[in-house]
């Protein structure tokens, strides 16, 4: 498993102090300071309204509260690149916007002001827009969870609402916020096909330079190496944060209740909580649905349904595999919580911020490998040559997967299994359960929710994976995420709507069954 | 665990498959995207009933894919947007020599590798495009004098990042040396109307928008434009006009599409075949009307559109040159400040 990164690591032996000479003195303060930038203005968009919706859903029933529950999921099907590709369309010098602006007020070409969409600042808000949703899930269960005592407590105390919320409601669930804020910002990190179409250089396309442009290999490995330290510092801050926080729920008295609305209020709080799922969903589907409608080849739709069952059979395989993976290596951190193990699955989960190509890199020197010594094992002794099994199949791909989107699964399984108590293990020591039979018949039942939201996630994630599909995929084999990027980086936009609005349509599927499952978390807590 | 049961299985599933897959087939590893290969390639199996596979991506994945899979890849046939991927190939030695007349005589020696490598199907050519109400087009004649003062804040051009650019420098590096082309870029970057960002197409709407009065991009991009389905689009593209740089002198600057077979090629006879189909006059056709490219072949008829945008005296620097010198180019773009 942790191969792939290790052979990008293993790049810092052959170092090339002529090219880091180059990169330092041009180009790399600068891929530092965008990347910085982009992670934590990410981080903290997606904090703020991730951590707010999750609030108000919880605390407050307002007019259209059960609607806007499963709306602010529906990001999570928009690919980040795509969202890109729609908000230019909208958004630049030709698009509606604009020329409504310069119609309504005659104006001409260079008279006004309009802020650029494709900048540092606009890609910060677009993957705020589609990530907040990884802060929500994790903050809404952690504020479902507290107890409804705490309010009244500082209902008592004459404490306000908001008081409340900052002073004990927010410091209470930090570990949970972190927790996505941290997966957001990975997942911005990692982020390439929108920092390069915004022209922002960030290590990511500063890495594509490092190996497509100047054909260096190595020196594109080491800025990956580089981009892991990074992440690995998230990591441990993210831990660290989560440490003296270490408490196992133990559900003694209600959960906390939402509070009833009316009137006005109800009106703003629902305007309030669907402005993130508007401009995250609404607004760019859509605007694909009209270019779809409008320009679209309705005759190319015949291949379609073989697009969508690739990728759905893709996404399908891959998140059991890495679902199963991450449930085990939980489990085995539960039974022998050693640094040796802990340090293992936090290695793993560094593929979570690796470019797709980087980790496509990285697993096919090794599989190819392997494949090479498979084929001349099998000529000598058996006289056959299978051909490249593991490089040039499916298996690739699922490997791939499992590496790039390991973390977010395994932040479902570790907080899920941090939540059972000791207690239940022990007890079923006692009754002289082996280490199996418990992880069947304990931990498995009870984990039912947190293993089914780490799937859908999983899901929808290899659902929009692009670079390393894209590599990776074997003859003739095509899935819709393939189609909308060679469509749209072939600058056909409108043209990439069709397969662009066919991954939000499968992708909406299992976000919706994702809402489900976190109600029924939620109910299970009340 | 895992690994092993799964790796068992497919090793099961491919000694079936393999026993059965004796029929003539070639397999394509293309850089051009599916839309624009795979109608030449149905058209290839329909004339002779060979079989072809296809995997489409990025050429350097592409090539890193065929340097991994080793002897054993499957690849036959390497297919490239751009020079500079095809030499490097050759150079990581995964390429093989495609010894056929055929080639030679209809593809110019400065579009096909020295040693038979590689050769170029489609010629792609990167003018400058200027805005027909605001540039008298007798203010421009060179590259070179685009680094005048009289174009501050007037010029758009996409990332370093990008292959065409690289390419375009590289050319430059070996027709004027590096040192002017230093300069020569230095002075560009200062008169660059915005950071870099977008594609080709990007740059001429920007022309158009006047955020800038003139853009370096590839015709075919300008091509497109003008015969996208949406009326608008149609319409910004018919207020760029194409002007052809340095032809009293060396020519403009144009880059290929071309085709390799892969060393370790297993269906060498299929491969030279569709090679040699896609150099038919029917392909080059079909090249030339659909994506707007310029044939390789002489006497092949462009596309209106073409046409219109008027004949024009390309480079003719060494292409291999062109590709050994592409890392070179994109430092010397770093060092300019050439985001």
């Amino acid at each position: 498993m942790g191969l792939p990164i290790f052979v990008i690591f293993a790049s810092f032996l052959f170092w090339d102090a002529a090219i880091w000479q180059h990169l330092s003195s041009t180009v790399l303060p600068r891929y530092i300071s965008n990347s910085a930038t982009l992670a934590f203005g990410v981080g903290f968009g997606a904090t703020v309204i991730g951590t707010y919706l999750a609030w108000l859903i919880v605390n407050y029933d307002f007019y259209g509260r059960r609607l806007i529950q499963w709306l602010v999921l529906l990001p999570l099907a928009m690919p980040a690149y795509i969202i890109a590709y729609t908000y230019t369309g909208l958004l630049d010098f030709a698009g509606p916007v604009q020329t409504l602006v310069r119609d309504t007020f005659t104006l001409g070409s260079q008279d006004y002001w309009f802020p650029e969409i494709r900048s540092l600042t606009g890609a910060i808000v677009l993957m705020s827009l589609v990530l907040y949703p990884y802060v929500y899930i994790l903050a809404r269960t952690a504020f479902s969870e507290q107890s409804q005592k705490y309010r009244e407590v500082s209902e008592l105390a004459g404490v306000s609402p908001l008081k409340h919320f900052l002073k004990v409601a927010l410091p209470l669930a930090r570990p949970a916020i972190m927790t996505g804020a941290a997966l957001a910002m990975m997942e911005a990190l990692a982020d390439f096909g929108t920092v390069e179409y915004f022209g922002v250089s960030t290590f990511t396309t500063g890495i594509y330079r490092t190996w497509f442009g100047l054909g260096d290999i190595n020196a594109a490995s080491q800025l990956s190496g580089f981009l892991c330290l990074f992440v690995f510092i998230l990591i441990m801050i993210e831990k660290l944060s989560r440490r003296d926080s270490q408490n196992y729920s133990s559900r003694q008295g209600k959960s906390a209740q939402a509070k009833k609305v009316r009137g006005m209020q109800s009106a703003f709080l629902f305007l309030l909580c669907s402005l993130p799922v508007t401009f995250g969903f609404i607004v760019p589907f859509v605007q694909l649905a009209i270019w779809t409608f409008s320009f679209s080849d309705i005759s190319s739709l015949e291949d379609y349904p073989e697009y969508a069952i690739n990728s759905a059979m893709l996404a399908g395989i891959g998140c059991v595999v890495v679902v199963t993976m991450a449930l085990l290596f939980s489990y085995a951190k539960r039974l022998q919580p050693s640094k040796t193990v802990s340090g293992f699955i936090q290695f793993v989960s560094l593929g979570y911020a690796m470019p797709g190509t980087v980790i496509a890199i990285g697993v096919l020197v090794p599989l190819g490998w392997l494949d090479i010594k498979l084929n001349m094992f099998t000529n000598a002794y058996f006289d056959v040559q299978p051909g490249l099994v593991l490089s040039g199949t499916i298996f690739a791909l699922i490997f791939a997967y499992a590496i790039r989107f390991m973390s977010v699964a395994l932040n479902n399984t570790e907080a899920g299994i941090q939540r059972i108590k000791p207690s239940m293990d022990e007890a079923s020591k006692v009754l002289g359960d082996s280490s199996m039979q418990r992880l069947f018949r304990i931990h498995i039942p009870l984990l039912k929710a947190s293993l089914l939201s780490a799937a859908l996630l999983v899901f929808v994630d290899i659902l929009k994976e692009l670079p390393a599909t894209l590599v990776l995929r074997p003859f003739n084999f095509n899935t819709l995420a393939v189609k909308a990027f060679e469509l749209a980086s072939d600058e056909r936009l409108i043209d990439a709507a069709l397969p662009s609005i066919t991954i939000v349509l499968v992708g909406i599927l299992p976000v919706i069954l994702l809402t489900k499952t976190l109600d029924g978390i939620e109910r299970k807590y009340a | 665990m895992i690994l092993r049961i799964s790796s068992v299985f497919v090793l099961f599933l491919l000694s079936i498959f393999s026993v059965n897959s004796i029929a003539a087939e070639v397999n394509v590893y293309s850089a051009r995207k599916e839309a624009l290969i795979k109608p030449i390639l149905d058209d290839f199996s329909k004339e002779t009933g060979i079989k072809v596979n296809l995997i489409t991506g990025g050429a350097d994945a592409l090539i890193s894919r065929i340097q991994s899979e080793g002897q054993f890849s499957p690849a036959d046939v390497l297919i490239s947007t751009d020079v500079g991927r095809l030499v490097r190939a050759k150079q990581l030695g995964i390429t093989q020599v495609n010894a056929d007349d055929f080639v030679v005589e209809n593809v110019p020696a400065y579009l096909r590798d020295e040693d038979q490598h590689w050769t170029a199907l489609t010629l792609r050519a990167r003018p400058i495009m200027y805005a027909k109400d605001r540039v008298n087009p007798e203010s421009l004649s060179t590259m070179q004098a685009l680094t005048d003062e009289k174009w501050k804040n007037r010029i758009c051009i996409r990332s370093s990042n990008n292959i065409y650019n690289q390419s375009m420098i590289s050319g430059m590096i070996q027709t004027q040396g590096e040192a002017k082309t230093l300069a020569w870029a230095k002075g560009l970057v200062a008169n660059f109307a915005r950071t870099p960002k977008g594609g080709d197409r990007d740059q001429i709407k920007a022309v158009v928008a006047g955020e800038c009065d003139i853009a370096i991009a590839n015709t075919y991009y300008l091509a497109g434009m003008l015969n996208d389905e949406e009326e608008a689009t149609r319409k910004t593209a018919q207020q760029v006009a194409v002007f052809w740089p340095d032809q009293e002198t060396i020519g403009a600057h144009v880059n290929i599409s071309g085709v390799s077979i892969a060393k370790h090629a297993k269906n060498l006879d299929a491969a030279k075949a569709l090679i040699r189909f896609m150099l038919t006059d029917e392909a080059q056709v079909w090249y030339a009307e659909t994506n707007h490219e310029y044939p390789v072949k002489e006497g092949i008829k462009w596309s209106q559109t073409l046409q219109d945008m008027g004949t024009f005296k390309a480079q003719d620097v060494s292409l291999s040159k062109v590709g050994e010198t592409n890392a070179k180019a994109l430092m010397l773009m770093d060092s300019a400040g050439w985001r």
